[in-house]
């Protein structure tokens, strides 16, 4: 087992990787109220240092000096470059990109390990080979999956869902080409070929499964992705004999399939739903819907300084925010008008769906940062049974999370998600840009309805309005 | 090979990823966005195993891909970081304004 383990750590290095990961664990800890949060990444940043320092011990670095400066130095300049130019809104296509960057260099590091055990000479031991086809494998998936999400993200191709004839068989094939490779490695057959033929069934996998899945979807893919390259890390571990991976790795897989559950959850299906299932079909289901809907009703639009009377005489207001009012920067707009309409005696909830926006947590981020108070947010759960008392519920860039064809029409793609009961809210005024539908590409009904009345509008300039109209009432 | 330590190293995995799911199940779902890049910094560890693999005599990745791997690995940590601190920035404890006592309005909630 010479050349097949990696190079013996001394225990000093082994003991300062067990205090990492001690620091991982406890910034993760401390992420579980909003006032230690930020002390937690702190911690982690502190743990992740000392792993870096301790492997600088190790590192050959008479030969490989000039490789660590230059990858290091160009991937810190370009990440926290990259990190501190992005827009808020921005953020999760950035965590898609850094996600798809782990997974590389994981896929990577296991391929330099697999070629060190030498397969063409000598049967590599079976857990070794085993782990870095897996880690190759898995690795890949998620570098051009999140390659694939950060472009639907960042709207460079379409949201939308990218379907085409015969697209699950497809798949499976790439799959099965993947398995087999691990199969031919572990049984030492051609393992050089099989090894490379998995790797790049998987590279092309990564792709394809992302393409059909459509914008409303993302944050789940991310969570979904984040997680693999946690597993990734892990099984990195395992070829490179490393506890620190392995328990970073778990952890962060552990935290990914939680959070991919429970966004899953949060929309009442399946994660194998939202892989394989109902959006797939959506093109069709939302052209039906189009031409049945379309005709039957219409909207009622409405100008800033109704609105604004509705709001300052209303007693309870409930602002449901969505992506709309991400893009439009419109939080602290939001909040001014919370304050005025507050001023005033009416009492301001937010109502926050579990995945309104790009990712979970997407509202409570922004307007957290408009300095919104934390009691003020309200969870779906806890708010749908304050709409029949709401007088207004002001719908400000939020479009699938309010659909009520989610409550009663089977039919529909989103049939069965729990969404915001908005529409059972005595007036419901929804800002909107047109009348396009949501990033899912849905119809909303909810717009037809007598009591909704429509403000078009960019999000940020409809709202500043509303603040001056209130203002002068 | 060797079935003790892979089997030693599982425990570890398994073990792990216990902690992981009961520190996670614990994080209000207000923070989950900032959880997920949090997550995503700390898997940059593997910036250890891409420098376990790259700053050696003769590299297998030969040096240009030595220096690519090395290259996402850091992009995963340093960028994960800046991200995640500022998403947790906009959940400063809040203090209104100190210096603000023309609106005592501003103060109340």
């Amino acid at each position: 087992m010479p050349a097949a383990t990696a190079p013996q750590t001394p225990l000093g290095v082994e003991f300062a990787y067990l205090v990492t990961a001690v620091c991982f664990i406890m910034g993760l800890r401390y992420m579980s109220t909003p006032k230690t949060a930020r002390l937690g990444n702190s911690v982690s940043i502190a743990g992740m240092a000392i792993a870096l320092l301790a492997t600088g011990i190790v590192l050959d670095w008479p030969a490989g000096w000039w490789i660590a400066l230059v990858g290091l130095g160009a991937g810190a300049a370009v990440g926290i470059y990259a990190a501190r130019a992005v827009k808020m809104t921005a953020m999760p296509q950035m965590v898609a990109i850094f996600n798809g960057c782990g997974g590389g260099a994981a896929a990577m590091v296991a391929t330099a390990e697999f070629l060190k055990l030498n397969p063409q000479t000598s049967a590599p031991p079976l857990d070794l080979a085993i782990t870095s086809v897996l880690t190759s494998i898995i690795g890949s998936i998620s570098f051009t999956g999140s390659i694939v999400a950060f472009l639907k993200l960042q709207e460079v191709m379409s949201g939308r869902p990218i379907v085409y004839p015969g697209q699950q068989v497809v798949n499976a094939i790439l799959a099965l080409v993947a398995v087999a490779g691990v199969v031919l490695v572990s049984i030492d057959v051609h393992p050089l070929e099989a090894f490379f033929t998995a790797l790049g069934a998987a590279i092309v996998l990564g792709v394809l499964f992302v393409l059909p899945i459509g914008g409303a979807d993302m944050p789940v893919i991310i969570s979904l992705l984040n997680s693999f390259t946690g597993l990734a890390a892990a099984l990195t571990g395992f070829a490179l004999g490393n506890d620190v991976l392995i328990i970073s790795g778990a952890l962060v897989g552990a935290s990914g399939t939680l959070l991919t559950l429970m966004m899953g959850k949060a929309m009442n299906r399946s994660v194998t739903n939202v892989l394989f299932g109902a959006f797939g079909t959506l093109k069709t289901a939302a052209g039906d819907e189009g031409s049945g809907s379309g005709g039957s009703g219409s909207v009622r639009e409405s100008s800033v300084d109704d609105v604004a009377t509705m709001l300052a005489y209303a007693h309870q207001v409930v602002v449901v925010p969505g992506y709309g009012m991400a893009v439009a920067q419109a939080q602290h707009s939001v909040r001014e008008l919370a304050d005025q309409l507050e001023k005033k005696g009416v009492d301001v909830k937010y109502a926050i769906h579990p995945v309104a926006g790009r990712m979970p947590g997407h509202m409570n981020v922004l307007l957290a940062e408009a300095n919104v108070p934390y009691p003020a947010l309200v969870e779906m759960d806890d708010i749908n049974p304050e709409f029949p008392r709401t007088d207004v519920a002001l719908v400000i860039g939020a479009n699938d999370v309010t659909n009520p064809d989610a409550r009663s029409k089977p039919s529909s793609p989103i049939y069965g998600m729990p969404i915001l009961d908005v529409d059972k809210a005595h007036q419901v005024v929804v800002l909107k840009r047109s009348m396009k539908p949501g990033f899912a590409g849905i119809d909303n009904p909810l717009y037809e309805l007598p009591n909704t009345s429509m403000l078009f509008g960019d999000a940020k300039a409809s709202v500043d309005k509303l603040v001056s109209a209130v203002k002068s009432l | 090979m060797n079935a003790t330590h892979l089997l030693a190293e599982l425990t570890v995995f398994v073990l792990a990823v216990f902690v992981g799911l009961e520190v996670i199940s614990k994080v209000p779902a207000m923070l989950h966005t900032p959880l997920m890049s949090a997550t995503n910094a700390i898997h940059g560890i593997v910036l250890v195993g891409a420098l376990l693999v790259a700053v050696v005599a003769g590299p297998r990745l030969g040096p240009v891909l030595s220096v690519l791997v090395v290259f996402l690995a850091s992009l995963n940590v340093f960028g994960g970081y800046v991200v995640t601190g500022r998403m947790l920035a906009m959940f400063k404890p809040r203090q209104t304004p100190p210096a603000n006592p023309a609106s005592p309005d501003g103060v109340r909630k």
